[in-house]
């Protein structure tokens, strides 16, 4: 396995790779990049009670939820055959900063500490992750995309609205980051 | 739109609300022509992993001005796109199966900065947009599971609500 695929990848060429997504899935269907979407589709395939939002032939989109589990699978290939042995390089300040929350282990892409099954049924573990996933799903619905549908493949196609959108994103970030998160990692 | 199949397609209008990928094609294929859609995801994710944006770490840097890695990123990808787009509505670029390629104007409306901004907490929080969401759970973070189930349930409940939200 050469050393440079199994480093991480510098965001020169991780970033060119992602924007090529976008001409990529044009030309090969049709299609726009976007994976919050495909949430909406599993409401639409599972329960879609009686709320119109859901009621659409979500069979016609479901090269997106071929997508995401293509996402799932590549996430798996990369931690299986392309994995960094060595710990996740973190910047000091922020290392300096988790260690005065007794987080410590930095060996993974997600923070062990964090993020484990037992977590889930403390307070901390609740927030971060079960009310953090609503926000997420809430607010890229409402938003009307994510990361992927507003913030490249919108502005790739210069909309104002994805712009808006995108700064909103960072916002909401930067304030939760600094401003809200080191309350709730204090819990 | 002069194509007789758009004006019957009442569908359409359903799906494309709120949403950014839609399918613009009106081709019909059989299943099996989704698994281009697998590789081409499976492929996404190997990237996305690698660049380690799905990293908790990565997303916390990127909030704190720690780093460029994530601004870099997302620059970079939006540039390549922006020139790729571009240069298909220039030359007017069609599919491989010679449709034209349609995409769709993202209006200002209220629930981008509402929204935005709740997922972006969300975002600081989970460390993942729901790209990475898939891949987390891919390299092994099994709990992640939890937190797509709940993005899926956010999404359930803000379709239940949508008609009193400002939009």
């Amino acid at each position: 396995m050469p050393e440079w695929l199994q480093k991480p990848w510098p965001w020169y060429v991780a970033g060119p790779l992602i924007g090529l997504m976008v001409p990529f899935l044009l030309l090969i269907g049709n299609k726009t990049l976007g994976i919050s979407s495909s949430l909406r589709h599993f409401c639409a395939a599972c329960l879609p009670a009686k709320i119109p939002f859901f009621h659409y032939d979500w069979k016609k989109e479901s090269w997106n939820l071929f997508f995401v589990t293509g996402v799932l699978g590549g996430g798996f290939l990369a931690a299986t055959f392309l994995g960094n042995p060595e710990p996740i390089v973190v910047h000091e300040k922020l290392l300096t900063e988790l260690q005065g929350y007794g987080i410590t282990d930095h060996s993974n892409l997600m923070p062990m500490e964090l993020f484990n099954w037992p977590a889930l049924a403390t307070l901390k573990g609740f927030i971060l992750m079960i009310v953090g996933g609503f926000l997420v799903g809430f607010g890229t619905r409402y938003a009307g995309g994510c990361t992927s549908g507003h913030s490249i493949m919108g502005l790739s196609n210069l909309q104002l609205g994805s712009l808006v959108a995108t700064i909103c994103f960072m916002t909401g970030g930067f304030i939760m980051a600094n401003l809200i998160l080191p309350f709730i990692l204090q819990l | 739109m002069s194509n007789p199949i758009h004006e019957t397609n009442t569908d359409f209008e359903t799906r494309s609300l709120d949403a950014v990928c839609v399918n613009s094609s009106e081709l019909v294929h059989p299943w099996w022509f989704n698994l281009k859609y697998l590789a081409t995801g499976l492929l996404f994710g190997i990237i996305l992993t690698k660049a380690e944006v799905i990293s908790w770490f990565r997303i916390q840097e990127m909030f704190r001005l720690q780093s460029f890695h994530m601004f870099g990123v997302i620059g970079s990808a939006v540039a390549v796109g922006a020139f790729s787009v571009y240069i298909i509505k220039k030359f007017d670029i069609r599919t491989i199966y010679g449709e034209k390629i349609d995409l769709h104007d993202r209006p200002f409306n209220k629930g981008q900065i509402i929204g935005g901004l709740m997922f972006g907490f969300g975002w600081a929080m989970t460390g993942a947009c729901p790209g990475p969401l898939f891949a987390q759970i891919g390299t092994g973070a099994t709990v992640v599971v939890a937190t797509l189930f709940s993005a899926i349930a956010g999404t359930w409940v803000y379709g239940l609500v949508r008609e009193k939200l400002p939009h």
